[in-house]
């Protein structure tokens, strides 16, 4: 079975929201769209107070190259324009919207017709999809037209779609499979038309036996779509590591996927890119999934990008538990804690995630016995135990010698130290401190 | 409601300890523990008890008296180094009380000189076991003679060990030698925690196993003193001549023997893997496992003293950090 070859952990799994269906969240009667909801640049407001606007508005515009457009996931009248701060308590620039009925633009179809066909050109698709605001939504928000946008000299050969859903709780991506596995398979093989390239691989780890058989039988209707089933290993959905378990292939450090003819996009955006291309439907809606062993029920549920953390919690589980002692952004092994439960969410959450107090809290820490675990569970080859020594002395240049930047910051060394030293942390600091040493040089 | 924890990513850990690690060595010393007492009587258990009690104590009163620290006592790694210091004495009643010594050296100048758990250079055991066997030849090298003890009594008649025997160059240790088969189940004389092969392997398997160590060091050591032994064995096996009118053994000794006397099997699996002072990355476990192999032979055939391991491993410990800087792991993609 393929998996990467290097290193990794296997956190306990948690998918105890497999069951539950995709419900839609009621639309809340105040919305704060944030300006920057991906990678880059935020972009440019261009609704003023007192506008009206409709469901898929455009109401921020991508005037950066590394931006991507916001629009109006409600109808209603623009309150004000000012920052508000987002989960992680960072002021962000947001259009403040009070919501009137729920009116959308009238080019999007929102029937419930699948729609196969797609006449598009290449080029075409990739300024659909910076139209339609599409990013990537594994996190990192990469604006999709820019990844879709093959730099000259380089050439793709591999579309792969990262199914593999390594991070413990999430299900959402698996609800998508089972419940939109079509829309899904459309939206890859428009990804692959964009491209050129003749295969798309979908990776899904070996724990989701139905999704894989799911996506197996709907794939033969389509022409160039492989599901590759991958060992249940953590981070398998990183983006370097998942092309080197499909393909064998691996990025150099520094390098991006496209320097070894790879183009890795989640399949959350594949269903994206669907809406988007097929019907005219901007991403102003996502796919969470509220979960926690704790918690009275289990939730997938479908909301406007937008709505804040405790409006989701409103409509899915009433109220955080009272021994509630951390909710996260995410995953337990990448996820954000947040701190700012009125926030509201933006494109690439994936999760709203509600940890006891028990298992929110870190065991203290004790005295470095070197034992190695921390770089044998490192995916990238690097040694986190020297790193925090390193850091913690202020020894940043031998830290980026050693490689500090190659990290991807996923966690399993910290997870395996038996020690219990916060290393991912000491290695995030170090990394921003060789940043900050290298943008001093310049 | 109560305010949220905040903090950096990840949010769960494996439940991983240093305790969980050291508890598991301990578990994996019992069959050994269980062997010398069953071989050697209650003076096994009475040196392991105050081996072990006695580290654990001096632990104690250097991180409060001296270092003024926390307390880690509890941690169980003073009760790993008790253990095997005990292991690595003999079977005597002068032991009671030099074990003491040897407590004291191995936590004091061992461990906590250097700072403690995790700092030390060198496996505390084994500075323990070298300074006792330095500072008390006659007592640290008179061994019981397994087939005459009796279980409740500490004075016990004492014979030779094979490496003894073979050291002295007699030319009757030929015959008087163990047979393999006993040496692997533990009669024959030794340290308490040398004499069962069986024992520890039963223990290396725990181990390897739970993942506390791997398969790495254990079998570049012996196999490195197998197969160099195997070789000198070969050009010249042990046999009896007559030197200026005296028959004397001459030659040496064959690979299983090799290995299954004195303390490779001991040294191999459980001190050479100790995690503070081996490498870190799998190609410098291998160099400290054959480097370990090799001195080991070199210093029993050619050396002073009829046993190499705890110097070996000493002195591939002091080399551990400049292996540590030379293999690095393989880097993603390079």
């Amino acid at each position: 079975m393929k998996t990467f070859k290097m290193g990794g952990v296997h956190p306990e799994e948690n998918k105890i929201s497999n069951d539950a269906a995709i419900e839609v969240i009621p639309v809340p009667s105040q919305m704060v769209v944030l300006m920057n909801q991906h990678l880059g640049a935020p972009a440019t407001p261009i609704v003023q107070k007192g506008d009206k606007v409709k469901v898929g508005q455009l109401i921020g515009e991508a005037q950066a190259f590394m931006c991507a457009n916001v629009h109006s996931p409600v109808s209603g009248t623009v309150a004000k324009v000012e920052p508000c701060k987002d989960a992680f308590g960072l002021a962000k620039p947001a259009v403040y919207i009070n919501v009137e009925g729920d009116e959308w633009m009238e080019t999007i179809d929102r029937t419930p017709d699948i729609k196969r066909e797609c006449t598009l050109e290449p080029k075409q698709i990739v300024d659909k999809l910076k139209e339609m605001g599409i990013v990537g939504l594994g996190g990192a928000t990469f604006p999709a037209h820019i990844k879709y946008n093959v730099p000259e000299g380089k050439k793709a050969e591999y579309l792969i779609i990262n199914a593999a859903e390594c991070e413990p709780y999430l299900t959402s991506d698996y609800r998508v499979m089972m419940e939109h596995a079509e829309e899904v398979c459309i939206g890859v093989s428009i990804l692959r038309k964009a491209l050129g390239v003749p295969n798309a691989y979908i990776g899904i780890e070996m724990n989701k036996p139905q999704a894989i058989a799911k996506m197996q039988e709907t794939a033969k209707q389509f022409e160039g779509i492989v599901i590759e089933p991958l060992k249940v290993k953590y981070p398998q959905g990183a983006e370097k590591q998942l092309i080197n378990a499909v393909t064998g292939r691996k990025v150099p450090s520094g390098k991006l996927p496209i320097d070894v003819g790879c183009v890795v996009s989640n399949l959350g955006t594949s269903f994206a890119v669907y809406e988007a291309i097929q019907k005219n439907k901007p991403l102003i809606e996502n796919i969470l999934t509220v979960t926690g062993k704790k918690l009275p029920s289990q939730h997938n549920c479908l909301v406007r990008i937008g709505t804040t953390y405790n409006d989701i919690i409103k409509h899915t589980i009433g109220e955080l538990p009272a021994t509630t002692g951390k909710v996260i952004s995410g995953g337990t092994m990448m996820g954000k804690a947040v701190v700012n439960l009125d926030a509201p969410t933006v494109k690439g959450n994936s999760s709203v995630l509600v940890m006891d107090e028990n298992e929110a809290r870190r065991n203290p820490e004790t005295a470095c016995i070197r034992c190695g675990k921390c770089m044998h569970a490192c995916p990238m080859g690097l040694e986190p135990y020297m790193f925090s020594a390193l850091v913690k002395n202020n020894r940043i240049e031998e830290a980026k010698e050693h490689n500090i930047l190659d990290c991807i910051e996923c966690g399993c060394c910290f997870f395996s130290c038996p020690a219990n030293k916060p290393l991912t942390d000491e290695i995030r600091l170090g990394k921003n401190k060789v940043r900050a040493m290298m943008a001093a040089k310049k | 409601m109560n305010l949220l924890n905040i903090s950096g990513s990840p949010h769960v850990h494996s439940d991983e300890s240093t305790k969980k690690i050291m508890w598991r060595v301990n578990m994996a010393l019992i069959p050994t523990l269980l062997v010398a007492i069953a071989y050697f009587g209650i003076s096994a258990l009475l040196i392991s008890l105050i081996s072990v009690l006695s580290c654990m104590l001096f632990q104690w009163l250097i991180e409060k008296y001296i270092l003024k620290v926390p307390s880690t006592v509890c941690d169980g790694s003073a009760i790993v180094t008790g253990l095997l210091l005990a292991f690595n004495v003999p079977a005597t009643a002068s032991m009671l009380w030099i074990v003491v010594i040897g407590a004291l050296v191995a936590i004091g100048i061992g461990k906590m000189a250097f700072g403690g758990l995790g700092k030390n250079p060198f496996n505390p055991a084994l500075v323990g076991r070298v300074f006792l066997l330095i500072s008390f030849p006659v007592q640290m090298t008179t061994w019981p003679d397994i087939s005459k003890v009796q279980f409740f009594g500490l004075d016990t008649v004492t014979g030779p060990t094979p490496l003894g025997m073979l050291k002295e160059r007699g030319a009757e240790a030929l015959d008087n030698l163990p047979e393999v088969w006993d040496m692997f189940l533990g009669q024959v004389g030794g340290s308490f925690g040398e004499v069962s092969a069986l024992a520890i392997l039963l223990g290396t398997a725990f181990l390897l196993w739970k993942k506390v160590i791997t398969w790495h060091i254990p079998v570049a050591f012996i196999g490195t003193a197998a197969i160099f032994s195997c070789i000198l064995w070969l050009v010249n096996p042990v046999h009896v001549e007559a030197v200026d009118g005296v028959n004397q053994l001459v030659g040496y000794i064959d690979p299983l023997t090799t290995i299954l006397s004195g303390g490779i099997m001991l040294g191999a699996c459980f001190m050479a893997t100790d995690m503070v002072t081996s490498p870190m990355a799998k190609s410098g476990q291998l160099i400290f496992g054959v480097g370990c192999g090799l001195l080991t032979v070199i210093i029993r055939t050619w050396g002073a003293y009829p046993e190499g391991v705890s110097f070996a491993i000493l002195l591939m410990n002091s080399v551990t950090p400049l292996i540590n800087r030379w293999c690095k792991p393989q880097r993603f993609a390079c």
